[in-house]
């Protein structure tokens, strides 16, 4: 089922939770609404499901309008983020709830309950779990029930509300992936809520990033991490180094590799694997320092503080894969030169004396 | 009890629990049991099988039965209202709701057989148009009995509905469930052990209320008079050993009952795994 969203507001009081949110989700992706805490992106999961109506806009599901229709007939399922599990009924209970509350024309009997039940729970590998309480149950268990229930009454769209944010980090990494072949094994629409930029990377096949009730971009993953609209999806996807060209050395950066004359900005955004680390001899005249790294696994990270222009140390996050750290020879304490592959620019009009800004440095 | 604990203490707290229970409870209500000991088991069977005593055996647990059933429903009803809805003077109705804890019972004996008497405000009303008496019947009884019990089920339904997950009733709503289906799938069995508690609470405190059935049962032999009355009378009468015999009697029926419902809820929680 594909989704439209129409010009969806929300507020709560005096507080805009959701501002005019346009989005099409075509039939089949996996989506991922994206954003900090409070940016309303379960407030717009909760409004396609019908547990919440929007101040303004509408809800289109296959192309109708949905926007009034209660959550008991739309069709589809959705797993809580604490689970939502009837705590008085076994796990096979659970999952032949949606079945067993049809009406009596459309219900099927009790053996065909059972059958699709349990194949259900042996498409999430906890069939043997089947007469236990939820309370017996560990957190991925649970999760896995909760989605095997919401699976049941076959929906036209899933939708998980934090699916993995309960876990803990090795459960959670293999949920994630067990989660994207289930979708690639039923192709049925899913939209899951996270906060965990790594989660939608890893999982969807489109992101969406929310701040503030607003969408800041819709991607993806490839487009959102490359080619970030702003500055805000800049720095909430993936680390970024932030130079601000009013504050910072520009003749650094020059020599670093940036070309300042064709900016489309004043705020040059780096990702720490577009900087380029090589290890000068004690004498040469740099202003960057290699003060710390750490082992991230296939990459090093390393901490450089850059004595800048007018002497304020800032830090500097560049990233290598392990083996050239290795070869490179470098130590704390050493003086490096860096060199910046590639920057997004941000911020083209800024609101304080861009013109004195811009005379300065160019 | 040689793994540590996180709160020190179980000795003291064991041995003042049982000094408790024995200095309240146990000395005292064997001391029942010794005097009625004194009787023989003939004398015993004749006293309780009176047919008066046998009769107000009936009118008392009977009545207790139904208040505490009438007083599950309805207090259930407000526990629901109070935590589910917000409206205006909430607080005050909240706090309305201990007042029957607080009240001395014979007050409110007098106050309801006043309203419920035949010439009465609303007794004269519900004779009048349905031809019902409810001062100096059973009805009276009952009707005492509910006003004072309502507060042990809001006071022990209200909590368990404050902690209910309403997610679980979204989700029941997302897989289709109608209002009924929810309220009697998903919210009835998890509040039912606290409305047992609450019925079980509303019962004891039924079985043994004195005070505010009297004025408003009209304690007629066969009729409306209930097993603690015939206790004071008895008393009254220097009978003692009459008096510890019904009681014995009164007690063990108690106990019996209690326990049941007890087992009762321990099966209920045990089928719900928890």
């Amino acid at each position: 089922m594909s989704i439209v969203l129409e010009n969806i507001s929300k507020n709560f009081g005096a507080f805009s939770a959701l501002d005019r949110i346009n989005l099409e989700i075509p039939e089949g992706e996996l989506v991922a609404l994206l954003g900090p805490s409070g940016c309303g992106k379960t407030t717009l999961l909760r409004i396609i499901a019908g547990l919440e109506r929007p101040d303004a806009g509408k809800v289109l599901l296959s192309g109708e309008d949905k926007t009034d229709l209660d959550v008991r007939k739309r069709g589809i399922g959705f797993v809580f983020q604490h689970y939502a599990l009837f705590r008085h009924m076994t796990v096979f209970d659970n999952v032949a709830f949606g079945l067993r509350v049809k009406p009596k024309s459309s219900r099927p009997n009790e053996s065909v309950i059972a059958d699709k039940v349990h194949a259900l729970l042996n498409l999430v590998h906890l069939d043997w779990l089947h007469d236990r309480f939820p309370d017996q149950l560990s957190g991925g268990q649970r999760q896995r029930i909760a989605l095997a229930r919401a699976l049941a009454v076959e929906p036209n769209v899933l939708l998980l509300d934090e699916p993995f944010g309960a876990l803990d980090a090795s459960v959670r990494k293999e949920l994630r992936l067990w989660l994207r072949h289930l979708h690639n094994e039923l192709n049925v629409t899913t939209i899951f809520v996270t906060h965990d930029q790594e989660e939608a990377m890893e999982v969807a096949s489109q992101i969406v990033v929310l701040n503030r009730g607003k969408i800041e971009q819709k991607g993806s993953p490839t487009q959102i991490y490359d080619e970030p609209k702003n500055d805000f999806v800049s720095q909430f996807i993936g680390h970024t180094n932030v130079f601000h060209l009013e504050q910072d050395d520009s003749a650094w950066l020059k020599n670093s590799g940036i070309v300042l004359d064709d900016t489309d900005g004043i705020t040059a955004h780096v990702r720490p694997h577009h900087i380029g680390v090589e290890k000068l001899d004690g004498n040469a005249a740099s202003p960057i320092t290699l003060t710390d790294w750490q082992h991230l696994g296939a990459t090093i990270r390393l901490e450089l503080s850059n004595e800048g222009f007018n002497g304020t140390a800032k830090v500097i996050y560049a990233e290598m894969p392990s083996d050239q750290f290795k070869q490179s020879r470098l130590k704390r304490g050493d003086k490096v030169s860096v060199f910046i592959r590639q920057a997004h620019w941000f911020n083209l009009e800024k609101p304080h004396a861009p013109e004195a800004a811009t005379n300065f440095y160019l | 009890m040689s793994q540590s604990q996180i709160m020190p203490g179980f000795k003291p707290a064991l041995g003042y629990t049982l000094v408790y229970l024995s200095l309240v409870v146990l000395i005292p209500l064997s001391t029942l049991i010794f005097k009625s000991l004194q009787l023989s088991w003939e004398d015993y069977l004749a006293i309780i099988t009176h047919k008066r005593i046998v009769a107000s055996f009936q009118v008392s647990f009977g009545s207790a039965l139904v208040a505490a059933a009438v007083a599950s429903f309805f207090g259930l009803i407000i526990a629901w209202v109070l935590v589910r809805y917000t409206f205006a003077g909430q607080k005050f109705f909240d706090a309305l709701i201990d007042l029957p804890f607080a009240l001395p019972t014979a007050v409110a004996g007098i106050v309801l057989a006043t309203i419920f008497q035949p010439n009465g405000f609303l007794g004269k009303l519900l004779l009048d148009t349905f031809g019902i008496q409810v001062a100096f019947k059973p009805l009276g009884i009952v009707v005492a009995l509910i006003f004072i019990s309502i507060p042990f089920v809001v006071r022990t339904v209200q909590p368990v509905l404050q902690e209910f997950d309403t997610s679980m009733e979204e989700a029941a709503a997302s897989m289709g469930a109608s209002r009924l289906q929810i309220f009697s799938k998903i919210i009835f069995p998890n509040l039912f052990p606290a409305l047992l508690t609450g019925f079980a609470l509303s019962f004891a405190r039924g079985v043994g209320e004195y005070g505010s059935v009297i004025f408003i049962a009209g304690n007629l032999p066969y009729v409306s008079e209930i097993v603690p009355l015939l206790i004071v009378t008895k008393l009254e009468q220097y009978d003692m050993e009459g008096a510890t015999a019904i009681a014995l009697t009164m007690l063990v029926i108690s106990f019996a009952l209690l326990l049941v419902i007890n087992l009762l809820q321990h099966w209920v929680r045990k089928r719900s795994g928890q």
